[in-house]
């Protein structure tokens, strides 16, 4: 049983007949070929798939396809595809060294975004509370830490 | 030189794509007509294989095949043994490595038995629910002791028993220093194990093409081509009908260079046998099950001291846990024997181990790979022996250290490259002292230690050293162009997995050449640009690639300031290249770009010299004659929760020297993420089986990796003592940030309940499991 449904990803509209099972992880990597999305875990516990869905965070592998059936999605390549004008969060994750497989580091920043509209002058106890969620086996999270201070700091205009 | 690149702390060059979402990962390549692969499992961890039906699989909507061992006839090869037994005498190793899909019997739970090729992965996991496999049961071999028992039951029945291999290694004569000693201090000790987690699984793409008859990989592999190599021999094809790519790698720690895991030759050879690209993506669960572990030893071990301190002799007798085969030799072990010996002089020292075949997953190395072991049993040993002398711990560490005028120091073992094991170079008393005033030693115990302590917290404060051998053998190469356009390629054969070798050796390049780092683009993990090479591991890339990387570059910039000194009529020698030119010292106005002479060395018409070498382009290998040590101190204060038993780390701190630093925002990063890895080994993450052999934990729900709010803040030092065995001085830095965590929570968790005679003689730990140890203390 497919069902045909259109979702708008990154401001543009994709109309696709899918299975009713079709996680929308898949539908945005494989279906769409916004491979920027990883997927780590499929339980919706490390976070890397996190996208917007309606400018909140979630975790795209735990939701069908369907289910974003006249949503609107963004992805990480919605935030800036243009390394010349990174979106500030990005530009401070490479200043401050904030990723280095950089696997999930997607998940990260549409983990972040929102956060810091919501929170403009997080804490460093409140940065770490809202990425606590997101798991990296890399950094040790210190460097994400610090880019997310950086970001803010900046887009608060100091 | 206008400015220096070698030790800057600059951004890493590979970021911006990774940022947006444009990198090439394994999963990211799709291709036209790709199939997609699903395998069936062992649900048993020892079992004979009755029968396996495949017929109802076969018939599902959108398979296009499905393979058995039988399928695979002479393909079906067991592994190839990917490091030979170490040259010890009387050493025993016992090779048995996996044949691609189980068949007769399976021996760890998750091993490949059938291969689903379908139009989807979702068809193909759907088709292997209808996989009926007829098990016979057998008793499982789970805990190292019972599976050494003449009772036991054969994880490989032509064997007779289960040991893998049976290693001695002597310096000295233990047991008549032991004679001589005012003390002994003797304990068993556990360390369990756990698993890499990178966050990107394993994967494969393969895609042959029948016209040009060559075979394209992308794999999610450390070591791209003697994969590359392997594979064309498996496949009856020249090394030159196959390219391997290792694209952006998620994360490798070890584990993705296990050559060669079943799914890397199965789906190259569907790719060839269908004609069409097969792609599998290994899924999490799978991964917790069928990606390598590490970790699993039990030592009885001793240390014979002096009344005063003085190490006489270590005796340190383990069992090894090899998991189900043992295809990466005994390079675990091994580490574990060497690293033991860290930074002390132990004049007499016994070692032995006998690895062990269970029915678990393979173990192969994983960050550190054995070498946290070794760490675990002298820190623990000496710690002991402090309490028992009465002397401060971090004094009989002093006492012990190897005098800095005695390197280059050889422990007369054999280490995991067949050398024997030889410090380059070290001072370890400045680290030390570092870490002490770092964290606050004696200040922390008087002041505020004591006022927390006397408020009633559960706080305490540990010291630990470690040594790591780094950059070994064989070696590695590199090619250093300088294209027509002024832009610089560097290729070499090692793959990437996060490390930021796009950077650090755009970095050694643009030192030699004077080119800005934006202009030199590095190419890593293809083997279409570079076709030699071993592989990323055993924190060599810095130090082998780097090397052989520098000699490129020099070879580059040597023929640039010749080829200048011709153009602009001076000697070589007063040719300097700066800033994408290569100038007359002290007139720079007199000068030529290096685009031009690389289009100058590149002629289309004309005469050259005989023995001229076309283009500004070089190619250099490096082989170390042995491995290069690094060291370092971590340090730490923590908290534990008296009702939860959970910990709150106040200060972390690490004193790390890995000779000199290329880039220091890319060490700091690497000795960070070492240590977050750390105390996941130290308290958070063990893999728990139970008795029938079966994966209690293979979630990230209940496999506990460290989160933001379990890793602290991390306060880094350094110190810079150079390897003399490159020209840059450098040393290895990948691994030791997970090395000596294990010990220092003990330490610092003894230290908290001082008084209650706890002593913590395995890692991982856990809330639980500290609770249990402080209320039978």
């Amino acid at each position: 049983m497919t069902h045909s449904i259109t979702i708008t990803v990154n401001g543009q509209a994709y109309t696709r007949q899918v299975d009713a099972r079709l996680l929308l992880s898949d539908f945005i990597r494989h279906e769409l070929l916004l491979t920027g999305t990883h997927v780590g875990c499929e339980h919706g516990v490390c976070g890397a798939c996190t996208v917007l869905f309606d400018g909140e965070p979630v975790r795209s592998c735990l939701m069908f396809a369907v289910q974003a059936d006249g949503h609107a999605i963004t992805t990480v390549e919605g935030l800036s595809s243009d390394p010349e004008r990174l979106h500030p969060l990005q530009q401070a994750f490479w200043e401050a060294h904030g990723l280095q497989c950089g696997f999930c580091t997607p998940g990260f920043l549409m983990t972040l975004v929102p956060f810091l509209e919501a929170n403009p002058t997080p804490s460093e106890a409140e940065v770490r509370e809202a990425i606590s969620g997101n798991l990296c086996r890399c950094t040790g999270y210190q460097h994400i830490v610090d880019a997310v201070l950086l970001a803010a700091t900046r887009l608060n205009g100091d | 030189m206008a400015t220096r690149l070698f030790g800057a702390r600059v951004k890493r060059n590979e970021d911006p794509v990774l940022l947006t979402g444009r990198a090439q990962f394994v999963d990211d390549v799709h291709l036209a007509g790709m199939l997609h692969v699903a395998f069936k499992r062992s649900d048993y961890a020892h079992a004979r294989l009755v029968s396996i039906d495949i017929s109802e699989a076969r018939a599902m909507p959108g398979v296009v095949a499905v393979y058995t061992a039988a399928d695979l006839g002479d393909y079906w090869q067991p592994s190839p043994l990917l490091v030979p037994p170490p040259p010890v005498e009387g050493a025993v190793f016992n090779q048995r490595t996996a044949g691609q899909l189980a068949r007769d019997k399976v021996r760890y739970v998750g091993e490949p038995m059938v291969m689903v090729v379908a139009e989807s992965r979702y068809l193909a996991e759907d088709a292997v629910e209808k996989v009926m496999v007829d098990y016979d049961p057998l008793p499982a071999v789970v805990d190292l002791e019972a599976g050494v028992a003449d009772t036991s039951s054969l994880v490989h029945d032509d064997l007779g028993h289960n040991i893998a291999a049976h290693v001695v290694q002597r310096k000295g004569d233990y047991e008549a220093a032991r004679a001589r000693a005012d003390v002994v201090i003797s304990r068993r000790m556990h360390y369990d194990r756990g698993t890499a987690a990178p966050m990107e699984t394993r994967g494969v793409v393969a895609q042959w093409d029948a016209l040009a008859r060559s075979l394209t990989v992308w794999d999610s592999t450390q070591a791209p081509i003697p994969i590359r190599n392997g594979l064309a021999a498996m496949l009856g094809l020249a090394e030159r009908q196959v390219r391997v790519i290792a694209p952006f790698i998620g994360g490798g720690f070890g584990p993705k260079i296990m050559m060669f895991y079943p799914e890397e030759t199965l789906i190259p050879w569907a790719a060839m046998r269908l004609g069409r690209p097969v792609k599998w993506i290994e899924d999490r669960q799978e991964n917790f099950v069928a990606m390598t572990h590490e970790r699993g030893q039990v030592h009885d071990c001793e240390m014979a001291l002096t009344r005063d301190g003085q190490i006489l002799g270590v005796r340190d007798i383990f069992f090894h846990d090899t998991g189900a085969y043992d295809p990466y030799g005994l390079t675990v072990p091994l580490n574990t024997q060497c690293t033991l010996l860290g930074p002390y002089v132990v004049p007499h020292y016994t070692t032995e181990f006998k690895a062990v075949f269970t029915n678990k997953t393979v173990v192969t190395p994983y960050r550190g790979a054995g070498r946290q072991h070794g760490v675990f049993v002298m820190e623990r040993l000496l710690d002991l022996a402090a309490r028992e002398l009465g002397l401060d711990p971090l004094e009989l560490r002093r006492r012990n250290f190897i005098p800095p005028d005695q390197f280059p120091y050889n422990n007369k073992i054999i280490f995991q490259d067949f050398t024997e094991l030889t410090y380059d170079s070290g001072d370890y008393e400045p680290v030390l002292d570092k870490a002490r005033a770092m964290i606050g030693w004696e200040a922390w115990q008087a002041g505020e230690g004591a006022r927390l302590r006397a408020e009633g917290k559960t706080v305490g404060i540990g010291l630990v050293m470690y040594v790591e051998g780094t950059g070994i053998g064989p070696y590695e190469g590199a090619r250093v162009q300088v294209e027509p356009t002024g832009k610089v390629n560097v290729a070499t054969g090692i793959g990437t997995q996060g490390q930021g070798h796009f950077t650090s050796f755009a970095q050694i390049v643009g030192e030699q050449l004077g080119v800005p780092m934006t202009n030199i683009y590095v190419s890593t993990g293809d083997t279409a640009q570079f076709s030699w090479g071993a592989g990323t591991f055993a924190s060599r890339g810095a130090v082998v690639a780097g090397t052989a990387i520098h000699h490129a570059a020099v070879k580059v910039r040597d023929k640039a300031r010749r080829l200048a000194g011709e153009a602009l009529e001076v000697a070589e020698e007063d040719v300097e290249l700066v800033d994408g030119f290569a100038q007359v010292r002290g007139a720079p106005t007199r000068r030529v770009a290096l685009a031009e002479l690389a289009r100058q060395a590149n002629p289309l018409r004309g005469a050259v010299r005989a023995d001229a070498e076309p283009g500004l382009e070089a190619t250099a290998y490096y082989g170390p004659e042995m491995g290069a040590t690094a060291f370092g101190a971590h340090a730490l204060i923590l908290e534990v929760d008296p009702e939860t038993f959970n910990l709150r780390v106040h200060k972390y701190v690490v004193v790390h020297d890995c000779g000199r630093v290329i880039n220091p925002l890319i060490l700091d990063g690497q000795v960070q993420g070492g240590v977050a890895q750390g105390i996941g080994n130290a308290f958070y993450e063990q893999l728990v089986y139970d008795e029938t052999g079966q994966l209690q934990n293979a979630s990230f729900m209940d496999y506990l990796l460290p989160t933001a709010l379990d890793v602290p803040r991390i306060d880094i030092g350094h110190e810079e003592t150079l390897s003399p065995l490159n020209p840059n001085g450098v040393k290895g830095a990948g691994e030791a940030g997970a090395i000596p965590v294990g010990p220092l929570f003990c330490q610092a968790l003894e230290d908290a309940f001082q008084g209650g005679g706890l002593e913590i003689l395995e890692i991982p730990l856990s809330p639980y499991r500290l609770w249990e140890l402080v209320t039978s203390a």
